[in-house]
């Protein structure tokens, strides 16, 4: 990846880190643990990846993007506004009464979200029936899905592992937020998962593991999925929870609490100063 | 006496799928390994490449109907109503429901006419449960013929359907050319002192019930609701104000199904007597079907002992 682009993207993630900060200090609730780790790859997927149009949000043959992991919806609406999908400022609405940016993400009102999502272990089923639909008229559109590793315990995510790599379907493309944090604590003190590649590999997935925050390395994986056919792929990508802002790296708490001022305060020049470091 | 010709609903069901194939071309049919016995093995067999099974594994089976709908394919995904409505209920409600994604659940098996399988696979709450997600419309048909219209209605509308389709053969009631308009009830019988409001099976019972009465000098009426949800109000209302007492007969629970829709409508609307003909609060059982449905009260005579129960309750 050129460096001019790498750094355009991470300025892009660090706009939408600021948009997660925005909305869930505004709401005063929300995820942005979760909704961190993935900044990086939403900008990749939002501003790189997917062939989308934010004029024309429902364009036929588009790619599809399912958040599985759906309490991450700060982090879809801050990668949505700043792809042009809806203003910046309307980032602040988050979870208040009348707002189409609900808790948990709305097809049927929000611009850019394309399936409802929040009840986890769904949104990659509906990805697997997606990607269905390619094959079945040849289409070309691709099919994108970001789960939890929490999510991963949940039996309807194998049965659709199941399903796709049985079906073939190489037009999906799943990507397991690997932070190692669920809300009562590590992975694998709470039900573990692991280990993770092994199991997609055995549900005959091509699977390919990545650091998460590293546009080289996310790159590389995204041209590999779409060059492997015959088998959906799977991108274990490795992150920090609540990466980008200090006091919210690794910590568990930070999984679905919102800043109070004096943290928001602290979270926004954090950013802020990544940010006037990237542009300089 | 000219035999009567039967046919069990889900058999209809099936050979709906394949006339309306022609008709669809986006239509996508998915199966959770019950091909054989929720008859979408019809459709498969004529249209092999629009048929896709999804294993023992009904959460994903409605997840991948839901992501095909959102490209723009017509489904029909089926299983027996325990597994569909009762085991994926959740994936139901936020995957289909709270999007409103054109999804049609197509449940068989429903109810005690299972028989002898017994209690784990006679849903008796699919109603119930379908009947408390906003905006999922709940098609129960009488026999084969409607549910033919079933299908064909729900192809048709564009928004999430829950359909329940039976094992049990049951008499022919409706001709071939039969069709339905979603939320409309069906008037079967003429009458003054009663009405009984029947829906699937029940319906062949309560116009078996009505003669019988009749024979008595008890003038029932009968009304088929084929959809449970949206439910004609103003039809049942009509049936409460000019006859002033209702029977309700279902092969389902008396909670929450159409006894529990009946009753909240009249209550609310026009309140008279309102005496449920359905499952007790209680589990099924194994036996052949009619065993079963005659042990659990669901008989003509019970529906025209209760239709005088509740005639008896008038003020």
């Amino acid at each position: 990846m050129k460096p001019e682009e790498k750094r355009a993207l991470q300025i892009k993630a660090c706009q939408i880190r600021m948009g997660i900060i925005e909305g869930v200090h505004a709401a005063k609730s929300g995820h942005p643990g979760g909704s961190l780790s993935i900044a990086d790859v939403l900008a990749y997927l939002y501003f790189k990846e997917l062939n989308i149009d934010p004029a024309d949000p429902h364009k036929k043959n588009r790619d599809l993007m399912i958040l599985s992991k759906g309490h991450t919806a700060p982090g879809l609406y801050s990668a949505l506004a700043n792809r042009g999908y809806f203003p910046v400022e309307h980032l602040k609405t988050l979870r208040k009464l009348d707002s189409d940016l609900q808790g948990h993400p709305d097809m049927k009102h929000t611009p850019g979200v394309d399936m409802s999502s929040g009840s986890l272990g769904q949104g990659i089923s509906v990805a697997t029936g997606a990607a269905l639909s390619a094959k079945i008229d040849g289409d070309a559109f691709r099919v994108y899905a970001i789960l939890g590793d929490g999510e991963l315990e949940e039996g309807q995510v194998w049965e659709a592992a199941m399903f796709a790599g049985h079906k073939q379907l190489d037009t999906l493309c799943a990507i397991v937020d690997f932070n190692n944090l669920q809300i009562d604590g590590c992975l694998d003190e709470v039900n573990s998962p692991y280990p993770i590649a092994e199991k997609f590999k055995a549900f005959r997935w091509h699977v390919i593991e990545v650091d998460g925050h590293d546009f080289d390395q996310l790159d590389a994986a995204f041209a590999e999925a779409r060059a492997t056919k015959g088998k959906p792929t799977v991108i274990v990508m490795k992150t920090v929870k609540g990466k980008g802002v200090s006091f919210m790296e690794n910590q568990v708490g930070w999984h679905g609490s919102a800043p109070n001022d004096e943290q928001y305060e602290i979270a926004m020049q954090e950013l802020n100063a990544a940010l006037a470091q990237l542009q300089a | 006496m000219a035999e009567i010709k039967k046919q069990a609903t889900r058999e209809a069901y099936g050979q709906a799928l394949a006339e309306i194939g022609a008709q669809y071309d986006n239509l996508i049919v998915l199966d959770a390994d019950l091909s054989c016995a929720t008859k979408t093995g019809t459709f498969k067999k004529a249209y092999p490449d629009r048929f896709f099974n999804c294993g023992i594994a009904e959460q994903n089976l409605i997840g991948v109907a839901t992501g095909l709908t959102i490209t723009g394919k017509l489904v029909f995904c089926s299983s027996f109503a325990m597994f569909a409505a009762g085991r994926a209920y959740e994936q139901v409600r936020n995957a289909v429901g709270y999007p409103h994604n054109n999804v049609k659940i197509a449940a068989t098996h429903a109810g005690l006419s299972v028989g002898e399988d017994g209690a784990t696979h006679q849903c008796n709450e699919d109603i119930a449960l379908m009947r408390t997600i906003p905006g999922m419309t709940i098609l129960c048909p009488a026999d084969g013929n409607e549910a033919k219209a079933c299908v064909r209605a729900a192809a048709a509308y564009n928004g999430p359907v829950y359909l329940r389709f039976g094992r049990m053969a049951v008499p022919m009631l409706f001709d071939d050319d039969y069709a339905i308009e979603i939320g409309k009830g069906v008037p079967m019988r003429e009458g003054t002192d009663v009405t009984i409001i029947a829906t699937g099976i029940m319906v062949g019972m309560a116009l078996e019930a009505a003669e019988s009465l009749a024979a008595e000098g008890v003038s029932a009426r009968v009304i088929n609701i084929h959809t449970i949800k949206p439910l004609d109000k103003e039809l049942v209302l009509k049936a409460a104000r000019e006859t002033g007492a209702i029977v309700t007969a279902e092969e389902h629970s008396i909670i929450g199904g159409l006894g529990g829709a009946v009753a909240e409508t009249v209550a609310e609307g026009c309140p008279v007597p309102v005496l449920r003909v359905g499952v007790e609060d209680k589990f099924g059982t194994s036996a052949p079907a009619a065993q079963v449905l005659q042990a659990y009260g669901l008989t003509p005579e019970n529906i025209a002992a209760k239709a005088k129960a509740a005639i008896a309750l008038k003020k």
